[in-house]
């Protein structure tokens, strides 16, 4: 919707600066108006996605000062004079992917892709610190967002062919490493898994939890 | 109409022949404009002057509208237009129904309310937020009616009447009886009965459903929606609307998921178009999270069974019987369908021959039911493989010892099941095999006594198995009734090809395939295979209603069998044309022409060949250079129907072939029950699925994954909670537990491959099967690890507190 008129309950318009993808941008809005309606409405950047509009689900997820945020739960008018990093920062050209794209693209992390931007987002401040991963690891780091298709397994294969990626990068194109999770569930004996697309480990936050 | 035919069967041949592009791991051509954020839903269109609408819903479950006061929202400047339900019965028709014609609904309720969540009015304003004022300022009165929740009390002579004019809350009742079920039950050395409850849950996709209707030029209505029929019921919808069908054209856009929740989801495009056409202007109507939860356009399945199975003494099934009351909620829509897919796999993957299915579908105050991944299978078969399981138990049988007793052997298909249904072909042992192939269940058998003695867990082991039907025919919704008012029988999928004069391929598919699947990548992937091109370079469209040949769009596991054999068909007739084009400039019969990587060329003369570009210049530019009578430009359709359909007999002794792709799948699952909180948690799973010929192995393992996820969800933490008052506990994502990546398991899976004989390629469908198996795996697993304590899942979802009280319960009764 326009955030320019609203003239029902005349609420009260300011005018804000902020920096979005890496361009300072004014405008004025409502005070009532979302975060996340803000950057879909005003600034056509669609790609932040609602799905619940009542901070559950993270579909809406930002970047805010390099930080992952709900862009539903704010008001437009919190981000001013404050930095905001959409998936269109990453890449807006869908020949020229960026690697954290291009990793979910080879993993197939996406099905419906309305989740995608946030997850997408989020592997990009998780894999800030260059730090390697485990299946659990980014199972936790990931669950702030739902992804109703995928079941998940693809997107965390996704970060972590992105954390390759993005450290190969780093490391002037060396390879650091090649190898998926291997470690198993208590007991397990992982050379059973033998003819399936891949093995990981059943180290997932669930068991490993209670295992403790 | 013939009565019975069966198709000839295109041989496979246990062999399959060696793909190019079919069979690998090719990323999907869907993905990257969805990892920039250019998906383009629904809500991502933008229009001039377009409106948008906000609904206040029912707070109560059942009550008379008394009044309507619209002044308030009226005075709100910035605000259009408030239609309520008698603006619907001014100037609507009821919109489509498959049920009885007395129980009629319209996109806003007229003259009373029956659930709590309905459409009571709508505002449309110029900003969604201005709408929702006006929602806020809307005063209605209401005379509250007594909530009918339960649906075996429903049934009962004195219950309210959810509508008038049908005379009961009895939808529709219907049983169907194979061979003899009395008999089978009476000879069996053994009968288990249970008593379950397949609890209330929805496909819940992250993308609402929503609508964009716009006033266009010559007085045609342009809907853009993310429902998933459209062509085939666009009719329907015009006629609702009382606009001719040539007058409204539908468009699809892309779904953000949808796994049944956007299947024939018809109330929402009609609603926009609704408010288009009253206010003259272009109207957004995009539900919330909220709206979606308790109205959706529908929830799934709810239902309570009393259900018996006999066995013989060495474990041979001999009968099933089924009491099923299905909480179908204040209106039918589309409920015939659900236990019609029920009945195509009645007998699951085993031999019996007697069955009973009595079904009564109840009306309560609660959200009508629609389709949901595995669209009533799935709930049949978690019936069937407990009370497989319970024969297991009490013969002394492990689980995968008594299905290997009961199973359908290689050599008998097509094997027609009680009902008349065909299964196509399969191979359940090699299934059942490799997954256990996968997974060492005596290790585990072993470590669940071991960690019980020494560490006091409490590991349990399931295997269960599902049929997957796949490739539905229209039959099943209406063989349910005696005198059907549309005994359709057509279930068709369309496609068209054009080579531009450059030579580059355009595809067109002719209905809303998009929702998270890959429509593209399989379609794309199939015209590679026949012409040689990158599927990448080919460009996939979608056709609005205008130009939409027939096709009924995805749903029951159909769209990829369905579609290959459209392009496939359409790609036939289209290389004809390139080969005759270049037999008559080659001057050579068009005998001796192949074509091969996107050249003709002389078979055995390489050399002698013409392009795809050159064909086309030839075709668009130089008709000179065409053979006598040959028609300017490339374009070719094709439309191919269901592949093996046959009517239902007249007295319903035999329903005929309505689904008779049939897939497999067999779960594993070690899991870990904490009988302390009621905490389940996954050790190893591993899922082996037959689709028969796999397009996209990678693709196939994400929609099992991804299935098996939901399935999870349904079994042990989603659930659309009505109290007993029949209010709607469930508002939010935090009430209504979409699985987490926490709670999901790393899925190992595998594939066995079963050319179907009767599809093109051997595809059969197979986006369904994860959920329509896991229920039956994670019961079985719960009940295993608590065995001690009696534990038997009657009920889904599984309640920690459930589990807590069955323990607790337990060990009470041994003090
Ligand atoms: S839309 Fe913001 S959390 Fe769901
Ligand atoms: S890809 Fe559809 S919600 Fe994640």
């Amino acid at each position: 919707m326009t955030t320019a008129e609203n003239p029902a309950t005349a609420t009260d318009t300011r005018t804000i600066t902020l920096l979005v993808n890496g361009r300072e941008v004014t405008r004025a809005v409502s005070t009532r108006t979302t975060l996340s309606d803000f950057l879909r409405e005003d600034l056509d950047l669609v790609s932040v996605h609602l799905g619940c509009e009542h901070g559950v689900c993270g579909c809406c997820t930002v970047l805010f000062d390099g930080e992952s945020v709900r862009a539903c739960l704010m008001l437009a008018v919190q981000a001013r004079g404050h930095e905001v990093e959409t998936v269109e920062s990453l890449s807006a050209d869908q020949n020229d992917l960026h690697p954290i794209q291009q990793s979910f693209a080879e993993e197939q992390g996406l099905q419906c892709g309305f989740c995608t931007p946030a997850m997408v987002l989020r592997a990009k401040e998780i894999l800030a610190d260059g730090r390697e991963r485990s299946d659990a690891e980014v199972r936790s780091d990931i669950s702030g967002i739902l992804c109703r298709c995928t079941g998940y397994q693809n997107i965390v294969n996704a970060v972590q062919n992105a954390g390759r990626k993005l450290s190969r990068g780093a490391n002037g194109g060396a390879g650091t490493h090649d190898g998926v999770g291997t470690s198993a569930v208590d007991g397990a004996e992982t050379e059973q898994a033998t003819d399936i697309d891949r093995a990981p480990g059943f180290d997932g936050p669930a068991g490993t939890e209670q295992r403790g | 109409m013939t009565a019975t035919q069966e198709p000839t069967a295109v041989t496979h041949g246990g062999t399959k022949p060696a793909y190019k592009y079919i069979g690998s791991d090719r990323k999907r051509v869907e993905d990257p404009r969805l990892l920039v954020g250019r998906g383009g839903y629904v809500a991502d269109m933008k229009m001039q002057g377009l409106l948008h609408a906000a609904i206040l819903r029912s707070p109560l479950p059942h009550a008379r509208i008394a009044s309507i006061d619209t002044s308030g929202a009226e005075a709100i400047p910035g605000v259009i237009a408030v239609l309520t339900g008698e603006d619907c019965k001014a100037h609507m028709n009821p919109c489509m129904n498959f049920g009885p014609s007395t129980i009629s609904q319209y996109p806003i309720a007229v003259d009373k309310v029956r659930y709590v969540g309905e459409c009571v009015a709508v505002v449309v304003a110029e900003s969604r937020y201005v709408a929702e004022d006006g929602i806020e300022a809307l005063e209605v009165e209401f005379d509250e009616l007594p909530a009918v929740t339960n649906p075996h009390a429903a049934l009962e002579p004195d219950a309210a009447l959810l509508h008038d004019e049908h005379g009961s809350n009895l939808g529709y009742e219907r049983t169907f009886e194979f061979g003899d079920i009395t008999k089978a039950l009476d000879d069996a050395h053994l009968v288990v009965s249970d008593t379950l409850h397949w609890g209330r849950s929805a496909g819940m996709p992250m993308e609402t459903s929503g609508a964009i209707a716009r006033p266009g030029t010559n007085g045609v209505l342009e809907v853009y929606c993310n429902s998933l029929n459209f062509s085939y019921l666009q009719f329907l919808v015009a006629g609702a609307l009382r606009i001719p069908s040539n007058k409204l054209k539908m468009q699809p856009v892309a779904a953000g998921g949808s796994f049944g929740s956007k299947f024939t989801a018809h109330k929402v495009p009609t609603l926009a178009a609704f408010l288009a056409l009253r206010t003259g202007r272009p109207v957004s109507y995009v539900e919330d999270r909220l709206d979606h939860l308790m109205n959706s356009d529908h929830h799934a399945s709810d239902r309570y069974y009393e259900a018996r199975m006999g066995f013989t003494e060495d474990g041979m099934i001999t009968g099933l019987d089924v009491d099923v009351v299905d909480d179908y909620g204040a209106y039918l829509q589309f409920g015939v369908g659900t236990h019609g897919n029920a009945l195509s796999q009645a007998t699951g993957p085993y031999r019996f021959r007697d069955l009973r299915y009595k079904l009564r579908a109840a009306l309560t105050n609660k959200c009508q039911q629609g389709a949901y991944r595995g669209f009533g299978s799935e709930v049949h078969n978690w019936v069937l493989e407990r009370l497989v399981e319970q024969g297991a138990k009490k013969l002394g049988l492990a689980p995968e010892e008594i299905r290997r007793r009961n199973f359908i052997q290689p050599e008998e298909f097509p094997y027609k099941i009680p009902g008349g249904n065909v299964y196509d072909s399969g191979n359940y042992p090699e299934v059942l095999d490799r997954a256990l192939s996968m997974i060492d269940v005596e290790h585990w058998r072993r470590e669940k006594k071991r960690l019980r003695e020494e560490e006091g867990r409490y590991i349990g082991l399931g295997i269960a198995t599902t049929q997957e039907r796949s490739v539905f025919s229209s039959t099943e919704f209406w063989f349910w009734f005696d005198e059907p008012a549309f005994p359709i029988t057509s279930s068709p999928e369309s496609a068209t090809i054009t080579i531009d004069p450059a030579g580059q391929f355009q595809l067109l598919l002719h209905c809303q395939a998009m929702w998270g699947n890959s429509p593209e990548t399989v379609s794309t992937t199939v015209l590679a295979e026949e012409f040689g091109v990158e599927p990448e370079s080919v460009n996939v469209s979608y056709a609005d209603t205008s130009r939409a040949l027939p096709g009924t769009g995805p749903g029951g596991s159909r769209y990829t069998v369905m579609v290959a054999g459209a392009v496939r068909g359409a790609s036939r007739k289209l290389k004809k044309k390139l080969i005759d084009i270049a037999a008559h400039s080659l001057e050579v019969s068009a005998d001796d022409l192949e074509l091969v990587d996107g050249r003709v060329q002389v078979v055995g003369a390489p050399e002698r060949s013409l392009g795809i570009p050159d064909l086309a210049a030839s075709a668009y530019f130089f008709a000179l250079n065409l053979p006598p009578g040959m028609e300017s430009g490339l374009e070719e359709a094709y439309t191919y129907d269901h592949p093996y359909t046959t009517l239902p007999s007249a007295d319903r002794s035999d329903l005929g072939v309505f689904y008779p792709i049939m897939g497999h799948a067999c779960h594993i699952a070690v899991m870990e029950v904490d009988p302390d909180t009621g905490r389940c948690s996954f050790l190893d799973y591993v899922a082996v699925h037959d689709a028969g010929t796999v397009v996209n192995p990678k693709s196939l393992g994400g929609h099992v994954t991804g299935g098996s996820a939901q399935g999870l969800g349904t079994s042990l933490y989603e659930e659309l909670a009505y109290d007993t008052e029949g209010q709607f506990n469930s508002a939010t994502f935090l009430d209504y537990l979409v699985p987490s990546a926490n709670e999901v398991p790393p899925f190992r899976i595998g594939h066995v491959e079963t050319p179907s004989p009767y599809t093109e390629y051997g595809i059969k469908g197979g986006g369904e099967g994860g959920r329509m198996v896991t229920p039956s795996v994670v019961s079985a697993a719960v009940d295993d690890a608590l065995a001690e304590y009696g534990m038997h899942v009657q009920e889904l979802p599984v309640r920690p507190a459930t589990i807590v009280e069955t323990v607790q319960d337990a060990i009470d009764a041994r003090q």
